[in-house]
Parts: structure tokens; C-alpha cells; sequence
């Protein structure tokens, strides 16, 4: 294929002045790190409460958890992201929502991105934590109330310690992804990693060192965090159960 | 390195099957003549230069003038009969699908400029605009200085982005550039509230106006910041297939051809909303009908 090779773009400063197109990556960088941080703070959170809510012995709270999770699983994610960012704003009460898009783009774009990949990871998360619930025997419930510990305690005390150590391989999973999922955000104009791939492809004409780049720097994310996971799985894991010694 | 060998393995398949077999001949109008077809690159809401009707039928200004290169090159290879499969492309891909061969000519509302000239080959102009801003009328906006510190929008991977991230870093004007992913979202943004101008290509800019839910809301003003060069996308190794091409749009253009396509999507109505741009021949137009190039602006 006649292809015009040019590592050396990278170092070149861009057309708009705004430091090299190094820089640009480094910014696009950034905001994907921390978007998907962020997102996954909520993620845990949300899941977790949803996660519980999904196996205590009440129907209703039970109804609820289960509509969460099934509502933002079964919506796809640009789907959700469209609503949060375009049509959420018209649905508010009209002062709110002017003011809202009268917000900095950037905030805008970061809010509705941050929210969206929350809520949506915050599903699968809570899926995690139930089975990680689920799959304790059930006499370790019953004999923790025998001890006179109210329901709350037993979580906090007995189920959920067990629970997240069990789960800590499928949240690796759901942390990698949401990483890559943060990508949705480049729709509405996020200036995220793959965003900036794209935009050094408009400005330089150099497709494949733009997106050869920016996969190496996707795969340098999801690295950092499988090892720095293990390292989690390492610490806690509990002699006799899976992993342990 | 197991990635690696892969990577290497698919460039080396491209590059099999890209290279000319014989250096004189096209290799573009050899797959074509071998496969009986052509696969044409178009946009999709690129009005009215490429755009789909009601009936997802890819049409416009550019989409006419492509037609007459297929005429042209079922004519040059003496087919019977020459299959067209259309694909759609995007601001962001289109260079890419040219130079991987996916598609063998992209005709929508592509600037000609020197960047893009490494990567891919230009054919004859078809259309000349000039990137200026739609804004509300009752906006207060009457030129680029008006929009210090406000939301702009501007569509993604295009010249006008270019210019208006220029501008902001040259003139220090604080805008809030916004970059949607293509020019419905753009006006989308600019329609909602989110930003106060839409800086486009003035041709597109009318194209945006004929879709809007209330047209007389909005006008195009701005004095335009750069004129430029819309023209096919060929691929850079093939100047035999480029030849063909240009022969064909310059054919268009001299004979009054093209103005006549430049009426029926200019100035007359036209779909989806049967709304008429009223755009008149430019004389920079008029200049190009005379006498055709394949120059870039910049």
C-alpha cells in the first residue's frame, strides 16, 4: 500500500499551536484515566448497594435492584450516553437544563460521560456482588443472626468481606472494561484517548501511527491495572478459598 | 511478539494486493474491470453534496458529479455493465477507506488541501465554499471577533476545526470549542443551546438550515476565513485511474453540465423538506467552470 511512514509526527508542533501532537495524546490520556477512574468510584459504589439490595429477604427492594440492574444492562451504553448528554438536559425543568448547557463543553461532555459509564458499569458490578453473595453457604447468614448480629451487621461482618475477596477476578474484568467503554465518550465530543487518535488523523494525515500510538497507550492502562489487581488478589485472599494457600 | 507477526502479516497482505501488477497500468480500473465493480465512498448527512433521501438513496451535488466518473469509466473499460456498491464515510475514515482500497472513489465534501495530498490523490475540483458561521437571528452575532469566550460548535476532522482552534490559540478569544462527530450533530448542538455559532462550510451550513425544524430561524454570516476546494478522493498511486477521472468532471464542467446539477440542489428545492437553499453561482464557480484544476487552496 502506498504509505507514507512519519514516526517523527509525534514531535512535530500542531497545525493549532497547542503544543506537539505528543501533547495531544497525553491530554487525550489523561481525561480516559481519569473518566474511567471516576466512573469506576461510582460504579462500585451504586453496584454494591444495588448488589446487596439484590439478595436481601425484602421483595420490593429486591424489584428495585433488579430493575436497575436489567434498565441500564440492557440499554446499550452510546444509547444511554445519547440520553444523558442530549436528551436528559431538554427533559429537566427549563432553568436547570439552560444552565446545564450553558456549562463549560468540556464539563458538560465530562459530567453526562462520567454518569452514564457509572450507572451502566454500576449494573454489572452489582451482577458481581450478588453471586459473590449468592455463592457463600447459607449457614455462614444463619449462624452469623444465631450470633445476635442484626442483618446489617452480618453484611458488614461476615457476607461482604468473603463476597468481595470472591469476586476480585470478574471486577478485574469490569475495571479493564470500563477503560475501553470510556471510549463511547469520543461521541459527544469528549477529547478522550481515541478522540485524540482520530483527531491527530484530521490534522496530520497519518492514520496508522495515530491509532498504532494510541493502542499501545490502551494496552499500557489495562496492564498497569490486571498487575496492580493482582496485586489486590494477592494481599487479600483468604487461606482455603479460591487462591489461597 | 505474536501481535507483531500478525501486524506484519496484514500489511504485507495489503500491500499485495494494492500494488499495480504492471506500473503503467491502473490497478484501480484492472479490479474494476475484473470485478465488474466500482465501490463509490459518500456521506450521509452531507447536504446537499451527499446526503440519503427518505428512501436511504445516497443523493446531491457530489453524488451526481460521481455518477458521471461511473459513466465514464464503464466507458473506458467498454463494459456492458458496471455494478456500483455504495459505502458510506465519515470526516474521520474516509482518507483511510481511499488508500486501503475499500472504496475506489470518495466524492462528498472533501477539501483538497496539502496534509491530505501525502496520503491520497485529488481529482479535478467540483465545488468551491467558504467556511463561515450560522446563528440564530436574534443571536447578536455578526462576525468570528462576536464569539470570544462563548460555546462554539464545529464538526470533527474538518478544515473549519482546524481554523477555529487556530484562531482561539492566535487571537487568545477563550471560545469553548465544541467538536461533534458530524455536521446533524453539530447543528443539533448549536439548535439545543449548547453553542451560539456552528462554524462550517457555507454550502453545508445552508444544508443544515433546509433541515431545521424552523429554517427562518437561522442564518450564515461571517466573513469566510479561508475559501476551499472540494474534490474526489483517488488513490495516490494510480494516476491512470485519476486521469479518467479528471477527464470526466472536467467534461462536467466546461460543458454546463455541472451547472445544471449546481441549480438543481442550489437553487431549488430540494429533500427531504423540499426547502431551496437559494445559493448563487459563486464567481469563484464560475471561475472553475472555465477553466478546471485539481489545485488545492492552502
Amino acid at each position: 500500500m502506498a504509505y507514507n511512514w512519519n514516526w517523527e509526527v509525534f514531535l512535530q508542533p500542531s497545525a493549532t499551536g497547542e503544543g506537539t501532537y505528543l501533547s495531544w495524546l497525553l491530554e487525550g490520556l489523561k481525561w480516559t484515566v481519569t473518566l474511567s477512574l471516576s466512573a469506576w468510584v461510582i460504579a462500585l459504589i451504586i453496584g454494591s448497594i444495588i448488589g446487596v439490595l439484590r439478595t436481601v429477604p425484602n421483595r420490593w427492594l429486591g424489584l428495585l435492584a433488579a430493575t436497575y440492574v436489567e434498565v441500564f444492562r440492557n440499554v446499550p451504553l452510546l444509547v444511554q450516553l445519547f440520553i444523558w448528554y442530549f436528551v436528559l438536559p431538554e427533559l429537566l425543568p427549563r432553568g436547570m437544563g439552560e444552565a446545564f448547557k450553558q456549562m463549560n463543553p468540556l464539563a458538560q461532555q465530562f459530567v453526562s460521560a462520567l454518569v452514564c459509564l457509572g450507572f451502566f458499569t454500576a449494573a454489572r458490578v452489582a451482577e458481581q456482588v450478588r453471586s459473590g453473595i449468592n455463592s457463600l453457604p447459607r449457614g455462614q447468614k444463619n449462624a452469623g443472626l444465631a450470633m445476635g448480629f442484626t442483618l446489617p451487621q452480618v453484611y458488614r461482618h461476615v457476607l461482604l468481606p468473603m463476597a468481595y475477596r470472591i469476586i476480585v477476578p470478574p471486577l478485574t474484568s469490569e475495571f479493564l472494561n470500563i477503560f475501553k467503554n470510556s471510549a463511547v465518550a469520543t461521541t459527544i465530543g469528549l477529547i478522550e484517548l481515541s478522540r485524540q487518535a482520530q483527531q491527530l488523523v484530521d490534522f496530520t494525515a497519518q492514520p496508522y501511527e495515530a491509532f498504532i500510538a494510541v493502542t499501545l497507550l490502551y494496552v499500557l492502562i489495562n496492564v498497569t491495572v490486571m498487575f496492580l489487581m493482582r496485586l489486590v488478589e494477592q494481599k487479600v485472599r483468604v487461606p482455603g478459598f479460591i487462591g489461597g494457600k | 511478539m505474536h501481535l507483531a507477526k500478525l501486524l506484519t502479516a496484514a500489511l504485507i497482505t495489503t500491500a499485495l494486493t494494492a500494488t499495480p501488477a504492471l506500473s503503467q497500468e491502473s490497478a484501480t480500473l484492472k479490479k474494476i474491470k475484473d470485478t465488474g465493480t466500482i465501490t463509490l465512498g459518500h456521506r450521509e448527512s452531507s447536504i446537499p453534496f451527499s446526503y440519503y433521501n427518505d428512501q436511504q438513496q445516497v443523493i446531491g451535488y457530489s453524488q451526481e458529479m460521481m455518477l458521471k466518473v461511473v459513466d465514464a469509466v464503464k466507458a473506458e473499460l467498454k463494459l456492458a455493465k458496471l455494478d456500483t456498491k455504495m459505502m458510506p464515510v465519515t470526516s474521520a475514515n474516509r482518507i483511510t477507506l481511499v488508500q486501503n482500497g475499500t472504496v475506489d472513489i470518495e466524492c462528498g465534501s472533501t477539501t483538497n488541501n496539502l496534509e491530505r495530498q501525502k496520503q491520497v490523490a485529488f481529482s479535478t475540483t467540483i465545488f468551491i465554499i467558504g467556511t463561515r458561521l450560522m446563528t440564530k437571528k436574534d443571536s447578536g452575532i455578526k462576525d468570528f471577533a462576536d464569539l470570544a469566550g462563548k460555546n462554539v460548535v464545529t464538526t470533527a476532522g474538518t478544515t473549519s476545526e482546524r481554523l477555529l482552534r487556530k484562531m482561539n490559540e492566535d487571537k487568545q478569544m477563550k471560545m469553548n470549542i465544541i467538536s461533534a462527530k458530524d455536521h446533524g450533530e453539530s447543528f443539533l448542538t448549536l439548535e439545543t443551546g449548547r453553542a451560539v455559532a456552528f462554524m462550517m462550510d457555507d454550502a453545508l451550513l445552508y444544508g443544515e438550515m433546509a433541515k431545521a425544524r424552523k429554517p427562518g430561524d437561522w442564518i450564515v454570516t461571517g466573513t469566510p476565513q479561508s475559501k476551499e476546494a472540494y474534490g474526489c478522493m483517488v488513490r495516490k498511486d494510480d494516476p491512470g485511474f485519476k486521469k479518467v477521472v479528471d477527464a470526466a468532471l472536467t467534461k462536467a464542467l466546461t460543458s454546463g453540465e455541472a451547472e445544471k446539477i449546481y441549480a438543481k440542489w442550489f437553487m431549488n428545492p430540494i429533500p427531504p423538506k423540499g426547502l431551496n437553499l437559494g445559493m448563487p453561482l459563486s464567481d469563484e464557480m464560475k471561475a472553475l467552470t472555465k477553466a478546471p484544476n485539481d489545485k488545492a487552496f492552502d
